[in-house]
């Protein structure tokens, strides 16, 4: 450091002065030619759904060759869709929190008690059922409210927020519903509209419920959203980098509250979805929602982390637990079967996804 | 010289909790020039920095934008405002691809029905802008536009923040240690990038560690100190080891200060 340095002004250090001699291509970006695998990891770095969707396709494939020919019939495979429809949409609730890299275990208790509402504010107020449904989702967006205001506004981490709220609502659940299950043949007679996603249609040999549908239109919907609106893409810049995003310009609480907000929703539209689907309302049903949503993403190819994957991952995620458990029960094995083959995905899942976080440069 | 500054800082004060950041700071930028500011560790440039960003709030003290007074609540006031800041640790969101992290919280959505409506983002409109942003600072080595910032080098990275800064920053553009985490050739790559935003007229407010590259590029070198500006020294009139007496107190600050 000399006055002569300082004095140069706007010329290259002197231990620079050799660079003019080095390659200039400084932010040059295909540096070398890539291997097989490291072309696979960039595939599906920019392609997170695409394991999940291999994986469907192939035990769907491995089922049919096990079972035969009847595990491709169109009534199989909407039976599947049956199956899933409810742990899809939770599924897409939990996708959102996830996305922020956050977790909500109280996302089946939050579907149980807005179905509960609904039941319980037609049968025992005597409220007409759209407005008790109504109720039912001003119950689970309030319940989401609250998760997400404790996560932004107070710091606390999701996991341990939605562990309390999980064990609060499912007790506010069983108090208020006096652990009364409402009948069937009353719903029939009285609400009909409560039981709606439950009515089926026939296409050829396809069984569809309004269930199904609604949870492929609220993917599709959400998939959207997620990826061709700023609001989208700031629920991944939230979960990816949250002090990033803020000075980018993302209000971050505000993002996380309404990400919540949106999981509550969407918990009580699986509640009416359930209702359709159990045929009563029931305040024991949906025990494992939680732990089976989180499955579903996680399977999905959707990083725990945050700010990764797709919602499309998470349905097909879903749909690889429905087909092994149904094709699992076919071939007739134990039903334990089903499990430890979940278990082990679910940790080929995480690998995976931290294998496709190493890609760079 | 008798130019209008365009950015000032007249006694700003920021504490925390008994630990006073800021204490009676004042800051001048003008027109067009590269202003660096040094300091030694704790000496409140950071704190400077961040409140003429947007990023905190000065419990004292005005801050005047071509001499209107302002008060920024947030980052984002002060970017509406004409300032972008290149953060240190850049703020980019490594899972989203170049061009959605240069429109991160100020996209462009679809004209029409499919924007008004459906809240659609114009994807191409935002690639084309990004892609010519890039070129235009020389960075266009970087072929797709649309993949995720985390797949780029440190170096690559650095550019797309600067090339965001530049696109958007309208008056000012603040670098917080642009250098401090590249190699030698990504970091001469990086300071010619501020000197061609400086040559489209921006004035570039530099905070640096690096005494070689602040005197390189620097027009004036404003020196923190204990919470306030102990001076501004002209880096041609003074060598680096001055400036780092300076900053360290081994030497006493001389009296006149430097005006553009």
């Amino acid at each position: 450091m000399s006055d002569a340095t300082a004095a140069g002004g706007k010329q290259p250090q002197e231990f620079e002065k050799v660079l003019s001699g080095s390659d200039t291509s400084v932010a040059n970006f295909e540096t070398q030619s890539r291997t097989p695998l490291e072309t696979a990891q960039h595939f599906l770095h920019s392609n997170p759904a695409a394991v999940p969707l291999i994986v469907l396709l192939l035990s769907i494939l491995g089922f049919g060759i096990a079972v035969g020919g009847k595990f491709f019939s169109a009534f199989t495979m909407t039976l599947i869709l049956q199956q899933v429809a409810i742990v899809g949409i939770v599924g897409a609730a939990q996708t959102l929190v996830i996305l922020t890299a956050g977790i909500d275990l109280s996302v089946g208790a939050i579907m149980v008690l807005s179905s509960v509402v609904m039941g319980q504010f037609t049968f025992r107020y005597g409220l007409p059922a759209p407005v008790a449904i109504l109720c039912g989702f001003a119950v689970g967006g309030l319940c989401g409210w609250l998760n997400g205001a404790l996560v932004a506004h107070m710091k606390l981490p999701p996991f341990i927020v939605t562990l309390g709220t999980w064990q609060i609502i499912l007790a506010a659940n069983f108090l208020y519903s006096a652990n009364e299950t409402i009948r069937s043949q009353d719903i029939d007679a009285q609400a009909p509209l409560l039981k709606i996603f439950g009515e089926t249609f026939r296409l050829g040999g396809a069984v569809f419920t309004f269930g199904v549908i609604v949870m492929v239109l609220l993917v599709a919907v959400l998939w959207y959203i997620l990826n061709h609106t700023a609001w989208g893409r700031h629920v991944y810049a939230v979960g990816d980098d949250p002090e990033a995003a803020k000075l980018s310009g993302v209000r971050v609480k505000g993002m996380l509250v309404q990400v919540y907000v949106l999981s509550g929703l969407i918990c009580a539209l699986a509640g009416w979805v359930l209702i359709g689907r159990l045929g009563s309302v029931s305040p024991t049903s949906g025990q494992f929602t939680n732990i089976e949503s989180i499955t579903a993403v996680v399977i999905g190819g959707i990083s725990l982390f945050g700010g990764r994957g797709s919602i499309l991952g998470m349905i097909f995620g879903a749909l690889i637990v429905g087909v092994f458990s149904l094709g699992l029960r076919l071939i007739g094995t134990d039903p334990q079967w089903t499990y430890l083959l979940i278990g082990l995905l679910i940790i080929v899942a995480v690998a995976i996804d931290q294998w496709i976080r190493k890609v760079a440069g | 010289m008798s130019q209008e500054p365009i950015l000032t800082a007249r006694g700003l004060v920021k504490r925390y909790g008994r630990v006073t950041a800021l204490d009676n700071a004042d800051f001048d930028l003008y027109p067009g020039e590269i202003l660096a500011v040094i300091g030694d560790n704790g000496a409140g440039k950071s704190s400077l920095i961040k409140a003429i960003s947007g990023a905190v709030h000065p419990d004292e003290g005005e801050i005047r934008l071509n001499g209107e007074v302002i008060h920024f609540r947030s980052p984002m006031e002060a970017r509406d405002a004409g300032i972008e800041t290149v953060y240190q640790n850049l703020a980019l969101s490594p899972a989203l691809s170049i061009a959605d992290n240069m429109f991160l919280g100020r996209e462009i959505r679809k004209p029409g029905f499919l924007g008004q409506w459906f809240r659609m983002l114009d994807r191409p409109a935002m690639e084309k802008r990004a892609r010519e942003k890039l070129t235009e600072l020389g960075l266009m080595t970087i072929q797709n536009i649309g993949q995720a910032v985390e797949t780029l080098s440190g170096g690559q990275r650095q550019g797309v923040a600067v090339a965001r800064a530049a696109a958007f920053g309208s008056k000012v553009v603040i670098m917080d240690e642009p250098t401090a985490a590249l190699g030698v050739k990504e970091s001469r790559r990086v300071l010619e990038l501020i000197l061609d935003v400086k040559r489209r007229g921006l004035p570039i407010v530099l905070i640096s560690h690096n005494m070689p590259h602040v005197f390189e590029v620097a027009d004036r070198i404003h020196i923190h100190r204990l919470g306030r500006r102990l001076t501004v020294i002209d880096p041609k009139q003074y060598s680096m080891s001055d400036a780092v007496a300076f900053m360290t107190g081994a030497k006493p600050a001389p009296e006149q200060m430097v005006a553009a």
